[in-house]
């Protein structure tokens, strides 16, 4: 445990990745199995259980500290288990804390420390987590608690770390090494503490044996592109597909079953077995790189003939993700669908590595029988210019209701490869909607922006009134950031916990997708991915907009 | 008579009406009371000043020779009287001359810290406790996750990394008044006697602290140096302002370090992209900020700015009337004072 947390600490800190790698693989090199494992699993965020409850953690210190001070400790810092960390010292020296008989004198292994957590009964997590965070420092702590709750963020994305496992494996078999690619195509089929990963990189053992099972493997990523950079592609080597506004998912069909995972590798089967069970009921196999969208119960047509006018908006589709369990009710009133943008395998066939002019036609084929179940392949637009490439971006949010992002430009002679390889993906998203709105709560920020006042709700006019139609965090430089903190701190009219009321007197020049009709708000409209665009300094707020400004963007 | 009838606060600041003089004014008035030099206290332009030498001294350096029509330079303990009340300094152990100032009128006694600190500081005379009826204190660390570690333990860190990274240059954030030239010392102590390498802001103010027979050893301006490659290994101490600057980026192999209370907020330290966090501050934490207010067993506790919300809390728990004075204009942190002396 104490070593992990050492390495945590100079990670969060260290900003050069040469220096990141050199501390991993110098941890790998020392730490036996299955510490390191465990290591690596954490900081990839794969450890697919939570020790202990954040609300645990909160329990136990506002038993041992006054909760003011806890709230205002909490506000200040911005981060939970910072907070805690922190906070804990001031138990001990306070002598507060001997309500705990089991001491604990030597700190545990991280491997301990996870075996303890899996196998303790539910009542006993509380008074072993208490032990433990007494015996530690408070670095010690925050590693503790961020690897318990699941949320060890220390800038160090799942593909860095597959690249240093590679590095790795190259310093240990430096003439027949596992690449990035082998290790990116097992990761999903692989478990913490991945002694057999581990083994295998290090020239030991053979590769882990994966076939048995459905596993997720990474998604090929794509870069934004400015309509101004149209002009440096050679058209005739691209092609264009519609862009939509849904959830990137990739559909697997094995003899084992099917499943259907975020781009992340979540699996979100269980939220999604309408789908999944119409999969099962044909005889469709493969693995299938897509958008998984809302649609509407009472249209039959998902595709281009009727302007995709049977796809509903992501707020329908966030509905049914935030459902486990969805009821038939609920399936019935939002109905799913899947539409392909690529295939990479079928039981028969490899196609990751055929270029994707030759893939677009054999995705075409597979799924023709298919439409029935909602399952489509992605349409390829036709065009000629770069001015129709601009038409067809301008035309995305008029069709389908406007969920329709933008359009994909894809290099027909790429082949499949994981990550974010560079000039193969682009996507060229439709042009913002802009509003401007009168900023009226803020709050600090989390993260690196602890401290800062830098979550802002925002809102529109309507009868001399405003009303909040939104919330933004982002969109601002630093510079501004801190122009802003201190514009908060002068203007605050009132305090509501964490949140102040700031004078309705400086306009936010807003960005946003789409707007649609909400319960949620007062104002009946909720945006989607709203940020700042420009901070007004200088519009007076009775000029900012009315709120039915607004109500005429929903689309339709 | 109760303070509350003769003190007020206003845009400038602590008005104290007997004495006809503010303490610590954002603004030029007429008579100021100067607690200390640091720029979100002492300002330029006032007619009369009221400090300690060695804060005048740092103020005629910062703002010139005129920085005021007047100066009064005055001793810790020697009551100087002023119009209709008289008013005292005593140590508040911040940085070099730094005072409290205890004022004294109808048998109220009220006295008010400016910014102070309870560790050990061998640039400045010891806080002393000084008995009154109102004390007037700030929070700049006024909540219980700040526990500033011992100077000597933060300083070994900066030693270890070097030991552990002998070609790479240790550049070192500091503010240029106080927390530099106790680093300075603390390195000394712990045996460092290699020059220490210094941005040119940092250079008068040195200076002034060697003539004040604080021994910081031998310190080289990195703008008389050549050849930049010898700073490999080396310490170099710059204003925070410089760290992400272009001035920094000619320094050979640099690892970046703070040295700042807010190093114990990890975020902070990111905001910084501070590398090596080094907790280090001139001001008391928490549990400092109890043990004054114990120690001195006022009537009263008023707190100018910080976490005031905090404190006053935990002062009422503790059995004292308590408020917050809400005081705009000293920097919320000390970040903000950084950009204010690189202006």
């Amino acid at each position: 445990m104490r070593n992990f947390a050492k390495l945590v600490d100079s990670l969060y800190f260290i900003n050069s990745n040469k220096a990141k790698a050199g501390l991993l693989i110098n941890y790998l090199k020392t730490t036996p199995d299955p510490d390191r494992g465990w290591a690596i699993a954490a900081i990839a965020g794969d450890l697919h259980f939570d020790f202990f409850k954040r609300r645990v953690i909160k329990e136990l210190i506002t038993e041992r500290i006054d909760p003011l001070l806890f709230d205002l400790s909490y506000d200040y810092v911005g981060e939970m288990s910072e907070t805690v960390a922190l906070l804990w010292s001031s138990t001990i020296e306070r002598g507060i804390k001997k309500d705990n008989p089991d001491t604990i004198n030597a700190v545990p292994s991280l491997h301990d420390v996870v075996t303890m957590f899996k196998t303790l009964a539910k009542k006993d997590v509380k008074p072993y987590l208490a032990a433990l965070l007494d015996a530690l420092s408070p670095a010690e702590r925050w590693a503790l608690i961020k690897l318990g709750t699941g949320g060890l963020r220390i800038g160090i994305s799942t593909r860095f770390l597959k690249k240093i496992l590679a590095e790795y494996a190259k310093e240990c078999t430096p003439n027949n090494a596992v690449d990035i690619e082998q290790i990116e195509r097992l990761w999903h089929a692989v478990e913490p503490p991945y002694c057999d990963l581990l083994a295998w990189l290090e020239g030991k053992e053979k590769r882990p044996e994966t076939s048995h099972k459905l596993t997720f493997q990474p998604v090929m990523l794509a870069h934004p592109l400015l309509p101004s950079d149209l002009d440096k592609l050679d058209l005739a080597d691209w092609q264009a597909e519609w862009k939509f506004d849904g959830i990137r998912a990739q559909l697997l069909r094995t003899e084992k079953g099917a499943a259907l995972y975020s781009r992340n590798g979540d699996d979100i089967s269980k939220s999604f077995p309408d789908l999944i069970n119409k999969v099962l009921s044909t005889d469709l196999y493969g693995r299938f790189d897509g958008e998984l969208l809302a649609l509407n119960p009472d249209k039959s047509n998902i595709c281009e003939k009727d302007n995709y006018a049977h796809i509903a908006s992501f707020n329908q589709l966030q509905q049914r993700l935030n459902k486990k369990k969805p009821s038939k009710a609920l399936m019935l009133e939002i109905p799913v669908g899947f539409i392909a943008y690529d295939v990479l395998d079928t039981p028969s066939c490899e196609y990751r590595g055929l270029v994707l002019k030759e893939r677009s036609i054999a995705l075409a084929n597979l799924l023709q029988p298919y439409k029935h179940i909602d399952v489509y392949p992605s349409e390829l637009l036709a065009f000629a210019t770069t001015e129709d490439l601009l038409n067809l971006k301008t035309q995305a949010s008029k069709l389908s209701n406007g969920y329709i992002e933008g359009i994909m430009l894809k290099n027909k002679l790429g082949k499949y490869v994981a990550g974010r390889p560079k000039n193969q993906w682009y996507k060229l998203k439709r042009e913002p909607k802009l509003i401007d709105a009168v900023i009226m709560y803020a709050q600090r920020g989390h993260g690196k922006r602890s401290s800062y006042y830098s979550d802002f709700t925002f809102g529109c006019w309507q009868d001399g009134q405003l009303l909040p139609v939104g919330k933004a965090y982002s969109g601002f430089t630093d510079a501004e950031l801190k122009k802003l903190d201190t514009w908060v701190r002068r203007n605050t009219l009132g305090r509501f916990g964490p949140v102040k009321e700031v004078k309705k007197a400086l306009v936010f020049e807003v960005a946003f997708d789409a707007v649609h009709p909400s319960n949620r708000h007062k104002s009946k409209v909720a945006l989607r991915f709203p940020r700042i665009n420009r901070i007004r300094w200088d519009k007076p707020a009775g000029e900012a907009d009315p709120l039915e400004n607004l109500i005429k963007l929903i689309a339709n | 008579m109760h303070p509350e009838k003769w003190i007020k606060t206003d845009k400038n600041g602590l008005y104290c009406k007997p004495l006809d003089a503010y303490i610590d004014p954002m603004q030029a008035v007429n008579n100021a009371i100067i607690t200390h030099a640091h720029a979100d206290h002492a300002r330029g332009g006032h007619t009369n000043v009221y400090a300690t030498q060695a804060t005048l001294d740092i103020m005629a350096i910062r703002y010139g020779e005129d920085h005021a029509k007047a100066t009064y330079a005055l001793e810790y303990r020697q009551m100087q009287t002023l119009n209709q009340a008289s008013f005292t300094l005593f140590p508040a152990g911040h940085i070099l001359g730094s005072a409290q100032v205890l004022i004294e009128y109808k048998n109220q006694r009220l006295v008010h810290t400016g910014d102070c600190k309870r560790q050990p500081d061998d640039t400045c005379e010891a806080f002393e406790a000084v008995p009154c009826d109102v004390f007037v204190t700030e929070a700049t660390f006024g909540l219980p996750v700040f526990k500033h570690p011992d100077i000597e333990h933060e300083t070994q860190k900066l030693l270890d990394s070097l030991a552990l990274l002998p070609e790479s240059c240790h550049l070192v954030g500091v503010y240029a008044l106080g927390k530099c030239q106790r680093l300075i010392l603390a390195l000394r102590k712990l045996g460092y006697h290699s020059p220490i390498y210094i941005h040119g802001a940092l250079l008068k103010l040195c200076q002034l602290y060697q003539r004040y027979n604080i021994d910081l050893g031998e310190l080289v301006e990195v703008a008389m140096l050549e050849d930049l490659s010898i700073l490999k290994g080396k310490i170099v101490l710059a204003p925070p302002s410089a760290l992400n600057d272009r001035w920094s980026r000619k320094l050979p192999q640099v690892m970046t370090a703070m040295a700042s209370g807010w190093m114990q907020i990890r975020a902070r330290s990111k905001q910084r992209r501070a590398e090596l966090p080094l907790i280090i501050s001139d001001h008391s934490d928490w549990h400092d900020l109890l043990r004054t207010i114990e120690e001195v067993n006022p009537k009263e506790v008023w707190v100018t700015h910080g976490r005031e919300q905090a404190l006053v809390h935990q002062a009422q728990k503790m059995g004292y009337k308590a408020k917050a004075l809400s005081l705009v204009g000293y920097s919320d942190n000390e970040d903000a004072f950084v950009d204010e002396e690189k202006r």
